[in-house]
């Protein structure tokens, strides 16, 4: 029963805060009802009993995705007239946001622990989820793991190598520069006359 | 009142419809594309760990696998985030605005 109300309330909120990432007219405004999607999403995956991955939507999109999306918002100096009226007036869409995440929290734990404590679905009883995870991830799909830790290394390097800029003016260290000086170009030995001074 | 499988395929069919109606709604805005091109990989996501939560016992097949392929989906989808975002910034310092109208340099 209480398992079906936190159903409908995640479902609910997950599509009405999916519509609102479209309909919001600040980004800024989206990237919060984005975050709310996911974590509605990830309630959702509690409830089917894969708890391994909603812990990782929270960490991979919540922590860091989202971050970097409201950098990119921040950063980008778009002609958003809202943008620029400070961070103060983002305080009522991000309390309501904050309000139904924590409405979220308590509805999952009473459906969690509504009955003494059992999972909501019914695991595998000699296995938890993370470790049928491990139990192939690292065996059978170790090939797709490596791969997946590519795919990464490339997106990072390929981020660095597309925002990385040389700036005019920049004074940097030439190691190589440096370590090929000589004597011979650093030092002159120059000759003085008395009361001439350097030409 | 129990929830099945189709509940979770109807949440994840309503998230996929909302996503790629987004990226048809906001001409304007590629910051906002991209978070439906997100939204799409949710609704992906959802029905993979759906049908692997629903899988019946079959000799030989593990329900993990599904779950093991949103996994995956996650690392192409966060990846996907950082190089199209890196893009956009690129974009950005090029042009001054993230219009998709404007959009048009590879156009002969």
């Amino acid at each position: 029963m209480i398992a079906a109300i936190a159903f409908y309330l995640l479902a609910t909120v997950a599509i009405g805060a999916a519509f609102m990432v479209v309909a919001s007219r600040n980004p800024v405004h989206s990237v919060m009802f984005l975050i709310l999607t996911f974590f509605s999403a990830a309630g959702l995956f509690i409830l089917m009993g894969a708890e391994f991955l909603a812990l990782l939507l929270v960490m991979v999109y919540v922590g860091a995705v989202a971050v970097l999306f409201l950098f990119v918002v921040m950063m980008l100096d778009v002609d958003f007239a809202e943008l620029k009226k400070g961070f103060l007036s983002y305080a009522p869409m991000g309390s309501i946001v904050a309000a139904i995440l924590l409405l979220q929290m308590i509805t999952l734990g009473a459906a969690y622990f509504s009955d003494g404590g059992r999972p909501l679905v019914d695991p595998d009883p000699e296995m938890t989820n993370l470790e049928a995870f491990g139990a192939v991830l690292y065996t059978e799909y170790a090939g797709a793991f490596e791969a997946a830790g590519f795919i990464l290394l490339v997106a990072m390097v390929g981020a660095i190598v597309l925002t990385l800029r040389e700036r005019e003016g920049v004074r940097r260290q030439d190691a190589v520069k440096q370590m090929s000086r000589t004597r011979e170009d650093g030092v002159e030995l120059v000759d003085i006359e008395p009361g001439q001074g350097l030409g | 009142m129990v929830i099945g499988l189709s509940h979770y395929l109807i949440v994840a069919a309503v998230l996929f419809i909302i996503g790629v109606f987004g990226i048809f709604v906001n001409r304007k805005n590629v910051i906002v594309i991209l978070m439906c091109v997100e939204l799409i990989l949710l609704a992906v996501n959802i029905n993979f760990v759906a049908f692997s939560a629903h899988m019946p016992e079959m000799p030989g097949v593990n329900p993990i696998d599904g779950q093991i392929f949103a996994l995956f989906i996650l690392t192409v989808a966060a990846a996907e985030a950082a190089v199209g975002l890196a893009i956009l910034v690129v974009y950005f310092r090029n042009r001054g605005n993230i219009e998709v109208e404007d959009a048009d340099l590879m156009k002969g």
